[in-house]
């Protein structure tokens, strides 16, 4: 959206509640990144500490965590088009984008599980190496986070459906939609600094 | 902006994308992801330029994602969203090469 026109309803720009919620949303967003940050930098240090266990070319299934990036992208996309200015026109069509994100993140959230499942069954849980606590701190960090924003999800839609949308609902949704899309940013990273650079041959 | 878009709250001039830049986000993310995924499945580069391409495709599709996904280009003056993401940069920075830099210094000299 364009706007050429001036407003002056809020003379000073940023100052009403929706701007400041979101800003103080996005501070929130800040200082978690640097809580990924320091579990990046463990698990960056750890990585080859395997303690003669089975390393990251081991354990990876590149197609497994290729189809998890892949949904949760087009979760991140769903999102997005739920608040758009011709979908906030119905209810409906809020609830129905929402539903499909949630639908996908809980995919996303089921395939995490069963390989940490998978993982822990054949003995190598974050008690095996190094390696593997660092693994499961910060990709588990990252799906409880998909876990509390699906929780999120489900608590704001609620009075969407049964109300609709009103600027209170609209406001904290922005907020979850930030912070999905965050979340999305965070797993781009973990694809490419765990999954991929652990799937290198040799 | 569409009246319902004001009346929900936002403020004239608040960024909510459209159709069209979330399309083409989520165009540009799904390539992105697929050339790392192929530059390190089918050996298409190996070594530290492999690695160097990864990490590269990984940043540009997150510089993809803030711009049109969480529209972090769109604020206008004072840009307080940008101001303190750079910070989280920063902060990140230091942190991550800062550990991966004191590690490998302190194995070296133990070794």
């Amino acid at each position: 959206m364009q706007h050429s026109s001036s407003s002056h309803v809020y003379p000073d720009a940023h100052q009403d509640t929706y701007s400041k919620t979101l800003f103080g949303f996005w501070v929130y967003l800040m200082t978690d990144c640097v809580l990924f940050g320091t579990l990046f930098a463990t698990y960056a240090v750890l990585r080859t500490h395997t303690a003669g266990g089975p390393s990251g070319h081991d354990l990876f299934s590149m197609p497994y965590a290729l189809t998890e990036t892949l949904i949760l992208l087009t979760s991140s996309f769903t999102s997005g088009l739920a608040l758009l200015p011709s979908q906030c026109t119905s209810k409906y069509k809020v609830l129905f984008w929402f539903g499909v994100t949630f639908l996908l993140g809980a995919s996303f959230i089921g395939m995490e599980l069963t390989e940490f499942l998978h993982l822990v069954r054949e003995g190598n849980s974050w008690r095996r190496s190094a390696f593997l606590s660092a693994f499961f701190t910060l990709v588990a960090t990252h799906g409880l986070h998909i876990s509390l924003s699906l929780v999120w999800m489900i608590v704001l839609t609620i009075p969407v459906w049964r109300h609709g949308l009103n600027s209170t609902s609209f406001r904290r949704l922005s907020c979850l939609r930030l912070f999905w899309h965050f979340l999305d940013v965070v797993w781009i990273f973990i694809f490419t600094v765990v999954y991929l650079v652990g799937g290198i041959h040799g | 902006m569409d009246e319902h878009i004001s009346n929900l709250g936002v403020p004239e001039g608040a960024n909510h994308g459209n159709l069209k830049s979330y399309v083409i986000g989520f165009l540009l993310s799904l390539v992105l992801t697929l050339m790392s995924y192929c530059s390190v499945v089918y050996d298409l580069l190996s070594g530290w330029v492999l690695i160097g391409a990864i990490s590269f495709f990984a940043v540009v599709q997150a510089v993809v994602q803030l711009f049109l996904f969480l529209h972090l280009g769109a604020e206008s003056k004072p840009r307080w969203h940008l101001m303190t993401f750079l910070f989280m940069v920063l902060v990140i920075g230091i942190i991550v090469f800062g550990s991966l830099w004191i590690m490998a210094n302190l194995d070296y000299r133990t070794m």
